[in-house]
């Protein structure tokens, strides 16, 4: 099989860009205070091993003199002590860094998921979006811990010790400035030039391997089936080994950054004697000098580390920043009606919606009328508009024309918190938790007591597994609801639903994923669970279990074909008797055969 | 969780990253001679500076060092690269090779994420722990050891000093360890239940939407959040202790080193050159182990994805058919033979016993779960039987070759996966070399027409990963659309119409009989919809299997 691979996503952020930086900057600013400390403890603990290989130098050239102990009495003094203070600077700065920064990222997750809350009808996430979202916001902490703090440190240092070393012999000095140039300027712009190009050659052939152990994994059993296993594996592999080749070249390229780091070093030291003497200073001073060069340099160099880092996080930085700015421009909390006392009537108005201007309607002209204790079944073929139907009762889509109408007012009228209070239940994509079976369901109407549960659970068909689980109620169900089955989430969702009883109860194909028979029954034993006086939208593809239901609407292409109640329905040739016939006949020839 | 530094299994399982790891174990020894000979050499310039005077050889000396070292961090960095690039060829290869090797019973499941996660960009994070932690590990046992060696000489007593206080790092390093190790642990379940909240409410958010909870959970986030970082500080409080100890170590030792030795330069009891020499490779002993010890935990994540790429590649394989094995015709009667197959918590299917007549069509019904899947994946291969066996004309399955009997069997599985290729692709899995018009016809067989249409190029259209997506019932006609190519004597379907609507699953009934007619068919059906073309029906519950007719005035049972 031979795979095409279209353009992959490039992990590189466009250049010169410092927007998203700033953005993230200024939500650090309630913390400027604590991340400036952390800053100026990081310098000092730089400083402070500088300074200590200058002290000690000047302590062995001065002692070589031999002068008397008490003129050195000061430097051993100030060798211990510089000694000791780096130690504690270092932890001092580390904490104190780490502290600024989460209570940073609290804010930051806080406002992540408030601006994500505050989006209406957000569509499903993949897995990998979300996993990218967390990794993004880490990004954030990254910045600061790895990239500002170290970074300027290094520039403080670097400043503080031409300065010093300025009071002693201006060429040194100059000298020392242009090496701190080199290293703090010119090679970690160039690491970060090097560092982006590797990542845009790089980036297309690693997802190209990522899509490959997908095909390889997930495709396994298609592959062996049809025989295809040996030349997928060898495609990968080849693909491997191409991969393994580019790096190994970039490698050479980027390690000749920390190369010329270490010349770098060594050259300004020996340019730093080379003035000291020419300019006559003292022999002491010139070790000094030569010394602290040399740890200058070095501690310089953190800033081709920074740069490098900073490179790799400003993708997920310009994506957090960019997340946080559509934040700052969403409505705030709609403030609209939140008297929701029932019973409740809900219209549907010659309601139509169109996804795109131009696009064919998803819903044409439809017209529903949900009275308290009514009960209505959605009904139709995949694409008649069904799930856009319980996307505008709960707000996510609004309609083009057409009004959808709560007690007389506009759904949009009512407070967007306080609206599935009256209508809502089970949604499509519903989710579990990685809670307990409690938490989870709590979430439809907090504080119910294990009556309301158990009543809920049964009805859903959920009770006996609660009951065998050795935990109960306080079962943990896995990451997504992994530990249960897909029709034990499915369970789990609808018994939520029953348990959140809103006066107008959505079902959005409540038996999905459930074989025929249990479908029937859990259906059944829904519709019983409601309490009378509560209406019922259900949306369905089964045609089964109908017969009860005051109405159905028959959807197809966004416009309603046929409605009226499931008897007359069989009985008048269409789309709902056809497909009805069909099912019933296999239905019948199957349920023959249960023992 | 306590890792080696070094996993030795690596050089048996990539033994062409021998080579190597032993020049970058030569250029650590270097590296340890230079950093002594560029302290030699800049003690010798700053001696005479004291004077006044340049030593232009000792200058001169001192940047040739120092060009040299420059080179060796270069040859340092390349090579260890090259070991990371090697590496991670290797292991992927050897992964998606144990994932050939095992088959698709194996890798099913929750082993399928995690393999490709690892196999794709999990093995990267090794890049960090080839290039950044293990030449940090050569050097601090070749730098200390040459410091060592050359201070004895000049000054044993200085060399005193740092041979007692070296061991004092990875001694405390390790105490510390176990410490911060013991304290993680404990706080590490609370952390990542916090860490794992945040991306969890984040996929929820429709369903709290969905229930008005989404702005009210801002504060329970915000709370976890806070809740995290009060965590994490516990945990960084004792964590960071090490890297103030080592601080504190390498630096103490600087003093230690320095105050006495001044004190004997006074009495003129050492030589300034010496002294110097002494001042400047002290610190040079305590880098490399601080800086390994600083890298470590960032290699961690690299250990931990080769630990488990090495564990996963090494599992044992089942024996396999050897080559020339026999080849069942599969043209003649499928027998099932006392077939039981237990799973480690469940037993799929208990003593089966049928005979699947050349030509037949059958349908399997039966709850889900019950083990209709297991029927279809014994005849592929991808399940062998726990007792009991499978024999095709005579032939027992688990001997024959599996992929010249696969070759004999179109399969439609219940969800087929769209590989990142070209919908032609796609569709020619299992014969690349179809001719066009062949493949048009299949496309045709399958109700694929319109689909063909519909996309933006056609047949050439991308799929899969960061393709174009299909829709369910699109999706199964292409499965189909793969078995008619495939023309194969047995055709086994899996809920062909499983999550199609009934327009839907009128477009795939259509295509599956047309597939069906004339071949021996086995058929998993969870809508009723396909049962009235069955010539007998088989129904599964509970592993046991026991057939039924499709009407009463039908065929009756064995």
């Amino acid at each position: 099989m031979s795979t095409a691979h279209g353009s992959a996503p490039v992990d590189t952020a466009p250049a010169g860009r410092t927007a998203a930086e700033r953005a993230v900057l200024r939500l650090a600013r309630p913390y400027l205070g604590r991340l400036v400390g952390a800053g100026l403890l990081a310098a000092a603990t730089e400083f402070a091993g500088l300074a200590l290989m200058a002290t000690a130098t000047w302590l062995l050239m001065s002692a070589a003199g031999q002068p008397p102990l008490d003129r050195l009495t000061v430097a051993i003094v100030a060798v211990r002590a510089l000694a000791i203070s780096r130690g504690v600077f270092r932890y001092s700065e580390r904490l104190a860094g780490h502290d600024a920064v989460l209570r940073m990222i609290t804010d930051v997750r806080a406002r992540v998921f408030a601006t994500l809350a505050a989006r209406r009808g957000t569509a499903h996430r993949s897995g990998d979006v979300l996993s990218r979202l967390v990794s993004d916001v880490e990004a954030v902490q990254d910045l600061l811990l790895r990239v500002l703090v170290p970074g300027s440190a290094a520039a403080l240092v670097g400043v503080l010790a031409v300065a010093v070393a300025a009071l002693i012999s201006l060429p040194a000095a100059g000298a020392l400035a242009v090496g701190l140039l080199v290293a703090g300027v010119a090679l970690p712009a160039l690491a970060t030039a090097v560092t982006r190009r590797s990542a845009a050659q790089v980036a297309p052939l690693r997802g190209a391997l990522a899509t490959d152990a997908i095909d390889l994994t997930h495709g396994a059993a298609d592959l062996a089936a049809f025989g295809a296993t040996d030349a997928t594996l060898r495609a990968a592999t080849q693909r491997a080994r191409r991969l393994a080749r580019l790096e190994r070249r970039l490698a050479a390229t980027g390690f000749a950054v920390d190369a010329a780091g270490v010349l770098t070093a060594g050259l300004t030291a020996a340019a730093v004697v080379l003035a000291a003497l020419a300019a006559d200073v003292s022999g002491v001073l010139v070790g000094v000098l030569a010394v602290g060069a040399l740890a200058a340099v070095e501690v310089t160099l953190a800033l081709v580390t920074a740069a490098r880092q900073w490179t790799q996080l400003r993708p997920g930085l310009a994506r957090v920043a960019d997340l946080l700015e559509a934040g700052t421009a969403t409505a705030p909390p709609t403030a609209g009606m939140t008297d929701l006392v029932g019973p409740h009537e809900l219209r549907f108005l010659d309601v139509t919606v169109r996804y795109r201007t131009g696009a064919a309607p998803a819903l044409d002209g439809v017209s529903l009328d949900l009275p308290p204790g009514r009960r209505i079944a959605v009904v139709g073929p995949s694409g008649a508009g069904k799930s856009t139907l319980a996307a505008v009762l709960t707000g996510a889509v609004r309609p083009v024309s057409g009004r959808v109408t709560l007690d007389g007012h506009d759904l949009s009228a009512y407070a967007e918190e306080a609206l599935p209070r009256a209508v809502g239940g089970l949604l499509a994509e519903a989710y579990v938790f990685h809670a307990t079976v409690r938490e989870n369901l709590l979430l439809g109407r907090a504080g119910a007591d294990e009556e309301a549960l158990t009543a809920a659970t049964a009805a859903a068909g959920l009770l006996e597994w609660v009951r065998a689980q050795p935990a109960g109620w306080d079962t943990l169900v896995g990451e997504e609801g992994g530990q249960l089955s897909g029709g034990q989430r499915q369970r789990l969702a609808l018994a939520r639903a029953l348990l959140a009883a809103p006066p107008v109860l959505v079902l959005d194909e409540p038996t999905e994923g459930l074989d025929p028979a249990a479908a029937d029954a859990v259906l059944a034993s829904t519709l019983a669970a409601t309490p009378a006086g509560h209406s019922v939208l259900l949306i369905s593809h089964r045609l089964s279990g109908l017969a009860e239901l005051d109405e159905i609407v028959v959807l197809d292409g966004g416009r309603v074909i046929q409605r009226g109640r499931h008897a007359d329905l069989v009985a008048s040739p269409g789309w709902y008797r056809d497909q009805w016939l069909l099912q019933a006949a296999a239905e019948r020839g199957y349920l023959a055969l249960a023992p | 969780m306590k890792r080696r530094p070094f996993d030795p299994r690596l050089l048996r399982r990539v033994p062409a990253a021998r080579r190597d790891l032993a020049v970058l174990a030569l250029l650590g020894v270097l590296a340890a001679g230079l950093i002594v000979a560029q302290a030699t050499a800049l003690a010798a310039v700053l001696a005479t500076a004291i004077d006044g005077r340049l030593d232009r050889p000792a200058l001169a000396a001192f940047v040739v060092t120092v060009a040299a070292r420059s080179a060796l961090v270069w040859a340092q960095g390349t090579v260890s690269a090259r070991v990371a690039a090697t590496v991670k060829a290797a292991l992927r290869a050897d992964l998606l090779g144990a994932v050939g090797r095992h088959g698709p019973g194996w890798v099913a499941g929750q082993r399928a994420g995690q393999i490709a996660t690892l196999a794709g960009r999990g093995l990267d994070a090794l890049d960090a722990y080839f290039t950044g932690y293990l030449p940090q590990l050569v050097l601090s046992v070749t730098v200390p050891l040459a410091v060592l060696a050359r201070v004895v000489f000049a000054d044993w007593s200085s060399a005193l000093i740092i041979a007692l206080t070296l061991p004092l790092i990875p001694v405390f390093g390790a105490l510390l360890g176990w410490q911060a190790q013991a304290a993680t642990e404990r706080q590490w379940r609370r952390l990542s239940l916090l860490g794992g909240h945040f991306l969890d409410m984040v996929a929820g958010l429709p369903t709290l939407r969905a229930f008005g909870r989404a702005r009210a959970q801002t504060e329970v986030v915000r709370r976890m959040a806070d809740g995290h970082r009060v965590a994490t500080m516990k945990t960084l409080r004792i964590a960071f202790l090490s890297a103030l100890v080592l601080e504190l170590v390498a630096t103490l030792s600087v003093a230690l080193v320095a105050v006495p030795v001044g004190i004997r330069l006074l009495g003129g009891g050492l030589a300034l050159q010496t002294a110097l020499l002494v001042l400047l490779l002290t610190p040079e002993a305590y880098l490399p182990l601080r800086a390994a010890g600083s890298r470590f935990h960032a290699s961690m994540e690299g250990l931990a994805a080769l630990d488990e790429a090495l564990t996963i590649s090494a599992a044992p394989t089942a024996p396999r058919a050897a080559e020339g094995a026999a080849v069942p015709d599969a043209r003649r009667d499928i027998r099932f033979e006392g077939v039981t197959v237990a799973y480690e918590r469940t037993t799929a299917l208990r003593d089966v016993t049928l005979t699947i007549r050349a030509g037949e069509r059958i349908a399997i019904i039966g709850p889900s779960g019950a083990g209709k899947s297991t029927l279809l994946g014994l005849l592929l291969g991808f399940v062998t039987p726990t007792s009991g066996r499978i024999t095709v004309d005579g032939v027992d399955l688990a001997t024959a070759d599996p992929d010249a009997w696969r070759r004999q069997l179109a399969w439609v599985p219940q969800r087929a996966h769209l590989f990142a290729a070209s919908l032609a692709d796609n569709i020619r899995l299992g014969a690349p070399d179809t001719t066009p018009d062949a493949l048009a016809a299949a496309v045709h067989d399958a109700a694929l027409d319109d689909v063909v249409a519909g996309l933006p190029d056609g047949l050439d259209t991308l799929l899969g990963e960061r393709g174009h997506g299909l829709s369910s019932g699109q999706r199964q006609r292409l499965a189909l659309a793969r078995a008619f190519l495939r023309a194969a004597p047995v055709v086994l379907l899996d809920e062909p119409t499983a999550r199609l609507d009934t327009a839907a699953e009128a477009v795939v009934l259509d295509a599956t009989r047309r597939l069906v007619a004339g071949r021996t068919a086995l058929l998993v059906a969870h809508r009723p919809a396909l049962l009235a073309d069955a010539d007998r029906i088989l129904r599964v519950e509970d592993g046991r299997v026991t057939e039924l007719t499709p009407e009463p005035t039908g065929k009756v049972a064995r």
